[in-house]
């Protein structure tokens, strides 16, 4: 198969960038997108040009590492998947395609198709988790979780925080990702004695961020390569409104 | 090279309680006077950054990915061991114990062991209280699963996704670390050596990966929690960055590296579509629990897997090992598929695959119970291969995916540089020479949380506050190495990029090095490693500057690493003149192709010492003793 790729450079943080246009041939339909890019960048090396930058590391759709906008859409046009999950099959042989990077406020680019998404980090360092130390915890089984508790947290837990969701966002908001977090921890007995903080402190952090607002568009879960529910951020918005109320009642 | 593994004495039951009684402890107010770096953010180096941090040390935490949760950990799918009993089935801390040792196929040392499956429960127990989401029968107690090697269902899991799910768990403890303040997180920063000054470590020097500054990092001790070395075969189920740059530094600085040659072939992997292919996807090893595995009796049958009937089948590993059936430990599930293909009864691309059949179990439990435990794999198996399983079934064949082998440590987890630890699976301690399925977790979180936090304190206790600051002229020395090298990585000027110098690497270490051994193949791939190396320093083509962000750069410093590291691990397979887990040396079997192990003359962990590029390293001997665990011959039938 044959592509004509169109990919954003940018030489650094600060430089300008620009799409530019590379033609790849020969290309299998079992060859993965970024298996792709490899091979057009093990061209450019060969001609002493600055191959294209970009994330990756498990390439199982599991680490979020990979962060491609393909034809518009974070990850790619296809549902459920992420960007090290595409194969070329779901291409017509001599298509025109797209490549940036996911761009966001929040996200600044730091070369090609690479962003720095540790705005994701801060907002877990917030408050993102159980306080609980090493040790000294009580047996696993003391208390029972009902299945579908699990169930829903494991959904929400599922979260892989690409960042695709603020990508997609017109917005660029956050409120998936981090009502993936806050809906995780709500579904379970250890997450309830934080719960009114956690979600308080997650989202000021979120918005010290420079993300935007949600204003209910769904492209977020449209974009979502795990299918996170948007469900969960009404459950953000309900436990917020509660956790302000009573920090003013206090 | 002094190989003292510091096991305390006593009855096994007793060692680790009482090597904790003894150990000395760092004040409470004294502990913040102490600065610990620590490598690596995956379940090792992610729990025992957190836990120390707790415990008030000043912790530096550095990987090379952009966000500490995405470590190479994330990917483990199938589940996590515990000493639980949970199921009533008989199990217990002794029979974890003894199935490892016996798994390891009697190359570990059994107080390590021991204390692995000893710290197993209070894993599960913290875990839970993080907020981990274990599935759950429906009473809401823990459910667990069965996997390979062992006969009692001790495998908690989190869907397929139970790697993702601990990981998590490390990484918000982490980051409650962060925000308080004691972690200070580098990430996007590789560690490129460390740094050694009158026989203890000092700290590190690393690089930034974005702007690509080269800074010193100095420290009381160091740990180095950076995984395993699979990807010196090019493909294997590891994400695309990991490496075996930390570990190998540190043994060129003076760490013994322990069994190189103990590598894990897991059985059940995707083979590879063509030359194009970047990673082996791995289907997790819990599929065994339902799928069975064949290949046609009539070889070369080419026929789809529906057209050959039940009487054409030959369920190998439930016809050659009757008790155990599909879930015989990895390596002998790998050995019994390589040799089905060799014999021309392969399946797939190039004759490379077997199947792995689900309609058995579908028929049995139905479609919906198949899919709820099951389900995320099949679809990604259904993905990247295009064949639906619940159809038809999995073609899979051997795919590198776990190291046993890793930097030498003593019990406290020390490597033989005094203040250099060394835990997961970056180190040799606990899997011998082959690892059971859902152990790698374990040992992981045991490491960072349970172990290593203890130990340090020992350490630090005993040796004090390194007096040598981020600015002595050993840190200076040490930069302006890593500094030369990246300039001369630059201006090689050649025309062959990093990953081709890899992928024939590789291709030579699957060949030479992977499942099946032999002298002859050892002795080709020793006379190539230089060669190829030699050829890489003269033509390797790395465009762009050292002041950017620059990932050929990176890659080429790590094909570079692999390039010394493959030539002592294919020495270590040569002197291994036995067979023993996944260490095959086909001169070495028995009459019915089973691993041959001779304990009079290999019972002991193989240590290399460092003596230069292309020398010679010397070879150390940690004698090995089975004191509760009879050493015997492994049978699975
Ligand atoms: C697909 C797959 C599935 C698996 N499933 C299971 C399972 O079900 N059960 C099980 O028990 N085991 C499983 N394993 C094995 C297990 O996942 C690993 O052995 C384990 O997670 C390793 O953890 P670690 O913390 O030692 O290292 P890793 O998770 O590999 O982390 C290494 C860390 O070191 C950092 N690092 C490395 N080099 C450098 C450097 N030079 N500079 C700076 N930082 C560096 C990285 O950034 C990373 O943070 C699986 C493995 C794979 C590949
Ligand atoms: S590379 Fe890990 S999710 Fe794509």
């Amino acid at each position: 198969m044959r592509f004509t790729l169109k990919v954003w450079r940018q030489a650094g943080p600060d430089a300008p960038g620009a799409m530019q246009s590379y033609e790849v041939d020969g290309i299998t339909p079992e060859t993965s997108f970024l298996e792709m890019i490899d091979l057009l960048n093990e061209r450019l090396i060969a001609e002493g040009k600055d191959p294209i930058a970009f994330e990756h590391d498990c390439r199982e759709g599991i680490c979020g590492m990979c962060s491609m906008v393909i034809d518009g859409v974070p990850h790619s046009p296809e549902r459920a998947v992420t960007t090290c999950q595409v194969h070329m099959r779901s291409f017509r042989d001599g298509d025109e395609i797209h490549v940036e990077p996911f761009r966001a406020r929040a996200f600044p680019v730091l070369r090609d198709l690479v962003v720095d998404r540790g705005a994701l980090d801060r907002i877990i360092e917030a408050g993102g988790y159980v306080s609980v130390k090493t040790g000294g915890t009580p047996d696993a089984n003391l208390i029972p979780v009902a299945h579908a508790d699990a169930e829903r947290a494991m959904d929400a837990a599922s979260c892989i925080g690409c960042g695709a969701c603020v990508a997609a966002c017109p917005n660029a908001s956050a409120m998936l990702f981090t009502a993936a977090k806050v809906a995780h921890l709500a579904h379970l007995p250890q997450g309830q004695v934080e719960r009114a903080q956690r979600v308080r402190a997650m989202v000021e952090q979120m918005d010290a961020e420079g993300f935007g607002n949600c204003t209910n568009h769904y492209e977020c879960m449209a974009a979502c390569p795990k299918e996170i529910d948007v469900e969960f951020i009404a459950l953000m918005n309900r436990d917020y409104l509660k956790a302000s109320l009573a920090a003013d009642d206090a | 090279m002094q190989l003292d593994a510091k096991i305390p004495a006593g009855p096994i039951q007793d060692k680790w309680d009482r090597h904790r009684q003894e150990m000395k402890l760092v004040n409470p107010a004294n502990k913040r006077k102490y600065r610990v770096i620590v490598v690596g953010t995956g379940l090792a180096g992610g729990s025992a950054a957190a836990s120390l941090g707790e415990l008030g040390y000043h912790v530096d935490c550095f990987c090379f990915q952009d966000s500490p949760r995405r470590a190479h950990s994330i990917a483990a799918q199938g589940g996590i061991n515990a000493a639980k009993n949970y199921p009533n089935d008989g199990d217990s801390i002794w029979r974890l114990f003894y199935d490892t040792v016996k798994g390891g196929d009697f190359r570990a040392r059994e107080a390590n062991v021991y204390r692995l499956a000893q710290v197993s429960n209070d894993i599960i127990d913290q875990c839970v209280a993080q907020g981990v989401p274990f599935a759950r029968e429906y009473g809401g107690l823990l459910d667990n699963r069965s996997f390979g090697g062992a006969q009692v269902s001790r495998t908690f899991y989190a869907r397929g996704q139970t790697g993702q799910q601990l990981l998590l768990g490390a990484y918000q403890a982490l980051a409650r670390q962060i925000h308080a303040k004691t972690v200070t997180m580098h990430p996007r920063t590789e560690l490129l050596d460390v740094v050694v000054h009158e026989g203890r470590a000092r700290g590190i020097v690393v690089r930034d990966l974005v702007t690509g500054k080269i800074s010193s990092h100095a420290a009381d001790a160091v740990v180095l929690a950076t995984g395993g070395y699979s990807n010196v075969f090019f493909l294997s189920t590891n994400a695309k960055g990991c490496n075996v740059t930390a570990t190998w530094r540190a043994h060129r600085r003076g760490a013994g590296f322990a069994n190189p040659c103990f590598t894990q072939i897991h059985p059940t992997g995707i083979p590879p579509s063509g030359d194009h292919v970047s990673k082996t996807t791995l289907m997790s090893e819990s599929l065994r629990n339902d799928g069975r595995v064949w290949v046609p009796k009539k070889p070369g049958d080419k026929r789809a897997a529906a057209q050959i009937p039940e009487s054409e089948r030959d369920y190998y590993l439930e016809r050659r090992y009757p008790s155990f059936g599909n879930l015989v430990p990895r390596d002998v599930a790998s050995r019994a598929a390589k040799e089905r293909c060799d014999s021309g009864h392969g399946v797939g691309p190039g004759g490379r695959g077997v199947f792995l059949d689900f309609q058995d179990a579908i028929k049995r439990l139905g479609r919906d119970t198949i899919a709820a435990r099951y389900g995320n794999l099949f679809d990604m198996y259904h993905h990247i291969v295009d064949v639906d399983p619940y159809q038809a079934p999995m073609v899979i064949y051997p795919a590198p995916h776990y190291t046993m082998g890793g930097l030498w440590v003593d019990y406290n987890l020390m490597s033989t540089i005094p203040g250099l630890h060394v835990i997961g699976e970056a180190n040799f301690s606990d899997h011998g020479a082959n690892r059971l399925g859902a152990s790698a977790l374990m040992q992981g979180l045991a490491d960072g949380y349970f172990v290593l936090p203890y130990t340090i304190g020992d350490y630090l206790a005993r040796a004090g506050n390194s007096d040598v600051k981020a600015d002595h002229a050993a840190f200076q020395a040490v930069e302006r190495e890593v500094g030369e090298r990246i300039k001369k990585l630059l201006g090689v000027g050649g025309k062959r990029s990093p990953d081709s110098f890899h992928q024939e690497l590789g291709r030579l270490m699957w060949d030479k090095c992977g499942m099946g051994r032999t002298a002859e193949g050892l002795n080709e791939a020793l006379a190539r490693i230089p060669a190829l190396r030699e050829e890489f320093w003269r033509d390797v083509a790395v465009p762009g500057t050292g002041d950017t962000l620059n990932q050929t750069l990176e890659k080429a410093g790590r094909v570079a690493d692999f390039l010394e590291f493959a030539e002592t691990m294919c020495l270590d397979a040569l002197e291994r003149a036995e067979s023993c887990g996944g260490h095959f040396r086909e001169e070495y079997q028995t009459k019915e192709g089973e691993a041959l192990r001779r304990d009079d003359e290999f019972c002991y962990g193989a240590v290399w010492e460092f003596r230069g590029v292309g020398e010679r390293p010397a070879l150390h001997k940690e004698p090995l003793t089975f004191e509760n665990v009879h050493l015997s011959t492994r049978s699975y039938k």
